[in-house]
């Protein structure tokens, strides 16, 4: 009797679960046979009426029904919410190629990436980088340079004075006399900042700009060393296969001076519109620094030696990212500095 | 400084460079080639010939058909070798011209079929490839090539005196009884030549002229040099010492002074040979005594200057500072202002000359001269720049003068323009000259100190090797001293340095090895500031502002633009005194002009959403006028406009400043900066200290740079940030017990803010409190009238215990209490 019943219950279960479609649809079914009031608990409360003997295996068979209609419920759940889960992911689809939304991270300024560029070659190598005062003193900025009052050289500056003494520096070579006057030597230092001369704006000048300065001062600095050096910077900068020419120059405050080029990187050196047919690109002044400068700072020539270079930071920038206009980087037009 | 490479071969004859190579050694060898010109560039195929017949063309008014001799048969261009018998002469060519200026006979340039001239005879630039010339016919008349006017060689009339630009360039009969027909007509033009152009630089006096140039190319290029040979017969039956005196007043202005008389002066054309090389270099030939003048200037790089002695009252030459507010009539005829820093030339009478610069009206040579004084003279070079900048007048002598000369050039140039007044007949030299100067320096000497060479430069010369370098540029070596005797011309030489670089550079700056210093080792870095500023500059970016740079100085004018008090010691600024203009005078004591002038220039170009970022520095005068270095300080200055208000500018800062390790909360306070909205402004503080300030730009400042819609603008000093700053970084544990949370809604009395609510919280929160932040805030019809209301959320914590419900709320009724104080009220 009980027996039947049971395959009838279990039967039943098999078939409304078999039509279950949702969640709720299991639930009842849950409810109709396991529930208080459901199919199988009516039987379990039948149980006062089997014999004592025969309870246990009833019992059993009685659990042994449930434990299988509770795996087939969990099974058919299971089932139910895969497939709604399913349906629920293939209904969110996006358009992945929808426009994103972007935080929009600022750019910083070229002359700041090109001197990142140069800061970092040169602090690899154990160089400091230092500031020094833009409102110079004549002393620093010209005679402690080897450029005493009423040399040319003075005049062909372009100085902004602020009155006899005080002016705008021409140069960042002025912080090659204040790192010297500090009396700790070996120096190896950059100083990166602005330089002022009374040039009018147009697209390659400006009267505001900046320099990057560069000193080392130590025994037996030669002037090997010096060619060695920018050679790296230049490598650094300007890719593994930049070729540096050095040519002689004059710098009152360096002996020997020499301004170096580099190969031009568009055409590798064989000469093009870029670099004007020539294959050779200027860079920069540099030299040894002159004994007599060494002097004034109170540095020995005889025991130590050094040399000084001077990098036009813009015109890094301007070449290295094919600038055409040094105005460009003064107006701050968002669309231009986002380039960078 | 230019030369024609023709005139460095006169001294350094066995020289044999193309024009590139003499271009690259020249540079790399320390005399840097800026330029160079062909000057018979695109003339081919240009050759000599002889108008043989001239006759009007039958169908055109202004042509003429000529039978032209070009001397022998050239592929292409139509001759005939005939014996005359038909009536044509052999060679001969068939050309149509406009030209109106031919006669039979004259002898030409002729461009043949297939070749090439420089330009036109408009008077328009030359083309870049030139002007190609083919046979063609003239109003049906066949016409085999071009007989050519002096423009269309690239040249110009003022360079070949008797030319005109209008014309067939005619040869001189003198010239052209020796012309080969057929023969190069460019090189008989002495047009075969390139004109290179330098940049010398200022401690090479001597590279200034012709000598000086060779010098270098002749060791450059390891040839001998052959300096001119110069020898003076002083023929004159006068003497200069009987005819002038010359006085030197301002010793300190004039070194040397050299007068000699030329007597029996005949003013003439030039010879051929100077004309070209003057005209080669661009100088425009003019007479015997000018251009033998000329030519000594370029040669020697020593001005001269001839007066017509005749003129020169009293035999007296007096070199002399002017006084103040005299003036004095330029040989241009224009009157200049003098003061008591000119030096001038004068005679027993007036003055002559301006010393160095330019002479005079009065005395100037013309065409009737007849006994010539000559001046060479060694001046002040500082003198004559800063004089000829006052005066306003800068001569191609005043640009050599401010160099500063060599005074043992002057004589040596002295000779030669006499030599070359005996050569060329122009006049004749009298027996002495008067040389007046004080002691002259002793020639330079430098030990030779061959290993410190070597040490300094890293190189490997032998000690034969740079005395071989050393004597090609004439320096003596005194084998007994060890010492190199420098010449007087090379006042660049002064120690072992100067040294070193002759021999690196003549040995080549190439060969010198390429090595790495193999001193201490160091240790590289940025400055606290310098990390401060990136720390500034990845803040700003991640908020989306860009970098900008702005000029350091402004104009005087954005202090009333932006509102700036007239009492403010913002207007203290440092003055430029010879600013590019009264824009550019004043260096900024604010960020304020720079920011907004470049968010306007966004503003203009319709760029959406400009958010700029600037790291650039103020500068602050400690007194005025500045006698010492100026407080330079840099600035962390942010502005916007578009998306976004007060507060996203505000927790900018804020981010900022506890990114650079300042602990304590950054503190807004209400100000009163003129150049902000009054309502929308605050100092930024930290305990107490006031960073910079922040807003909102008031409308007109706005709109004073063209802006409408709501900007805002920060500004933080960066040294004052960088006293907290602090990049160290401490772990504080990770909160082990339960947080509890409490909100609380309140009736605020509208004039009470936000800072004053959070100061109360803060305070009486106790140790428990661990955050706390406002979740609602509103003004209107809901709230009663002058109230707003406010909720915050606190959360408490205690790090070493689970807190208590009666922990959380006894500090509650604390900050309750305090903000009752206030006048809130609690909301139910």
């Amino acid at each position: 009797m009980i027996q039947e019943d049971l395959e009838k219950i279990r039967l039943q279960a098999k078939e409304a679960l078999e039509n279950a479609k949702t969640s709720e649809d299991i639930n009842r079914i849950r409810v109709d046979i396991l529930g208080k009031k459901g199919a199988l608990t009516g039987i379990l409360r039948g149980m006062k009426d089997v014999s004592k003997e025969d309870r246990p295996k009833v019992g059993q068979m009685v659990n042994d029904v449930r434990a299988k209609i509770e795996t087939r419920l969990e099974e058919a759940q299971k089932e139910i919410e895969e497939k709604a889960q399913e349906l629920r992911l293939a209904s969110e689809t996006i358009d992945v190629t929808l426009p994103s939304r972007r935080m929009k991270r600022g750019h910083l300024h070229p002359n700041t990436v090109a001197l990142r560029e140069i800061e970092d070659i040169f602090i690899g190598m154990g160089y400091e980088v230092v500031d020094g005062p833009e409102v110079e003193k004549d002393y620093y900025n010209f005679e402690a340079l080897n450029i005493p009052a009423d040399h040319p050289a003075k005049d062909e500056q372009d100085t902004f004075y602020i009155n006899g003494d005080m002016l705008l520096r021409t140069q960042t070579s002025g912080v090659q006399i204040h790192e010297m006057e500090k009396g700790r030597i070996p120096i190896r230092m950059i100083a990166p900042g602005r330089v002022y001369r009374a040039d009018e704006v147009d697209a390659t000048h400006s009267p505001v700009f900046h320099q990057v300065e560069g000193l080392v001062v130590d025994k037996g600095i030669t002037f090997a060393d010096l060619k060695g050096t920018l050679a790296e910077f230049a490598k650094g900068v300007f890719g593994e296969k930049t070729q540096v020419r050095f040519r002689p120059h004059h710098f009152p405050f360096t002996e020997p001076s020499a301004e170096m080029d580099i190969s031009c990187f568009k055409c590798g050196g064989k000469g093009c519109s870029f670099c004007k047919g020539e294959g050779w690109i200027e860079i920069l002044g540099c030299g040894m620094v002159h004994p007599h400068v060494l002097e004034m700072c109170h540095i020995d020539p005889e025991e130590y030696s050094g040399f000084a270079f001077g990098i036009g930071l813009e015109r890094i920038a301007l070449l290295k990212y094919e600038i055409d206009d040094m105005r460009l980087l003064y107006e701050n037009d968002v669309r231009f500095i986002n380039q960078f | 400084m230019n030369t024609p490479l023709s005139w460095i071969k006169d001294y350094v004859p066995e020289l044999e460079c193309t024009d590139k190579e003499y271009y690259d050694k020249m540079t790399l060898s320390g005399t840097k080639v800026e330029s160079w010109e062909r000057l018979d560039k695109n003339c081919e195929k240009i050759v000599v010939g002889r108008v043989e017949s001239i006759e009007k063309h039958p169908d055109a008014e202004h042509l003429w058909v000529c039978e032209v001799n070009i001397g022998k048969a050239y592929e292409g261009n139509y001759t005939k070798e005939t014996d005359g018998q038909d009536g044509k002469l052999p060679y001969c060519i068939q050309i149509c011209t406009s030209a109106q200026n031919l006669v039979k006979g004259a002898v030409v340039p002729v461009c043949l079929n297939g070749g090439r001239v420089a330009g036109g005879h408009d008077g328009s630039p030359l083309p870049e490839g030139g002007i190609p010339i083919k046979a063609g016919k003239m109003r049906g008349l066949a016409s085999v090539g071009m007989m050519c006017g002096i423009t269309e060689l690239g040249s110009d009339e003022s360079m070949y005196p008797g030319s005109t630009n209008d014309g067939i360039y005619i040869f001189p009969e003198d010239q052209a009884k020796d012309l080969p027909l057929g023969s190069d007509a460019i090189e008989a033009l002495g047009l075969h030549d390139t004109n290179f152009e330098y940049e010398i630089t200022s401690n090479r006096v001597d590279c200034y002229s012709m000598l000086g140039i060779a010098r270098e190319a002749a060791v450059t290029f390891d040839k001998p040099f052959r300096a001119p040979q110069v020898m003076v017969k002083h023929e004159g039956p006068k003497d200069t010492k009987d005819c002038v005196t010359v006085d030197i007043e301002a010793k300190d202005l004039c070194t040397r002074y050299v007068a000699a008389i030329c007597t029996d002066v005949k003013i003439a054309p030039s010879p051929r040979w100077m004309q070209r090389r003057l005209a080669n270099f661009g100088i425009r030939p003019i007479n015997n005594l000018v251009d033998i003048t000329n030519f000594v200037m370029m040669e020697y790089g020593q001005p001269m200057h001839a007066y017509d002695f005749d003129k020169i009252h009293g035999g007296k030459i007096i070199v002399k500072r002017a006084s103040d507010g005299e003036t004095f009539t330029t040989l241009d005829g224009q009157e200049r202002k003098l003061d008591s820093n000119v030096l001038m030339i004068s005679d027993a009478d007036r003055y002559v000359g301006i010393a160095g610069i330019m002479g005079g009206q009065d005395s100037m040579i013309t065409d009737s001269v007849k006994t010539v004084l000559f001046e060479a003279a060694t001046f002040n070079g500082t003198n004559i720049r800063k004089s000829s900048k006052r005066i306003g007048m800068r001569t191609d002598a005043s640009a050599i003068f401010e160099k500063g000369l060599d005074p043992y050039n002057a004589l040596a140039a002295m000779d030669r323009a006499c030599q070359l007044m005996e050569e060329l007949g122009c006049g004749t030299v009298a027996k002495t000259y008067v040389d007046v100067h004080e002691e002259l320096p002793q020639l330079r000497r430098i030990p030779f100190e061959p290993e410190k060479i070597n040490a300094y430069l890293g190189t490997s010369y032998t000690r034969e090797h740079m005395l071989d370098i050393f004597r090609k540029e004439e320096l003596v070596y005194d084998e007994a001293a060890n010492e190199l005797v420098i010449p007087s011309f090379r006042q660049d030489l002064k120690q072992m340095c100067d040294l070193a670089e002759e021999c690196a550079r003549f040995d080549g700056y190439d060969k010198v090895p390429s090595t790495l210093p193999r001193s201490s080792a160091t240790i590289g870095g940025l400055t606290p500031m310098m990390h401060l500023q990136d720390g500034a500059r990845d803040i700003a970016m991640d908020y989306g502002y860009s970098e900008s740079e702005t000029f350091s100085f402004e104009s005087p004018k954005v202090f009333d633009t932006l509102r700036i008090k007239e009492d403010s010691p913002m207007r203290n600024a440092i003055r430029i005194s010879n600013p590019l203009g009264e824009d550019y005078s004043l260096m900024r004591t604010s960020m304020l002009n720079g920011i907004l002038t470049s968010l306007g220039t966004n503003f203009a170009r319709r760029n959406k959403n400009v958010k700029l970022f600037d790291l650039g520095k103020i500068y602050i005068a400690k007194q005025l006028p500045l006698t010492d270095y100026a407080d330079e300080r840099p600035q962390f200055t942010l502005g916007f406009y578009g998306d976004g208000d007060f507060f996203d500018l505000k927790g900018v800062l804020e981010d900022f400043l506890a990114f650079v390790g300042i602990k304590s909360k950054m503190e807004c306070r209400r100000s009163s900066l003129s150049f902000f909205h009054p309502g929308r402004q605050a100092d930024v503080l930290i305990d107490g200290r006031v960073l910079g300030f922040m807003g909102e730009i008031h409308p007109d400042v706005a709109a004073a740079y063209g802006m409408s819609g709501r900007v805002y603008v920060a500004q933080i000093d960066l040294k004052n940030v960088l006293e907290m700053a602090s990049f160290a970084h401490h772990f504080e544990g990770i909160a082990k017990f339960p947080a509890m949370s409490r909100d609380i809604s309140m009736l605020v009395p509208k004039h009470v803010t936000a800072g004053e609510i959070e100061a109360v919280i803060e305070q009486r929160g106790g140790r428990i409190l661990e955050e706390y932040h406002l979740f609602d805030i509103y003004e209107g019809s809901q709230v009663k009238e002058g109230y707003k209301s406010m909720a915050y959320t606190m959360t408490f914590r205690h790090k070493d215990t689970t807190l208590t419900a009666e922990e959380v709320d006894k500090a509650m009724k604390k900050i309750l209490n305090g903000l009752e104080n206030l006048g809130i009220e609690l909301r139910s």
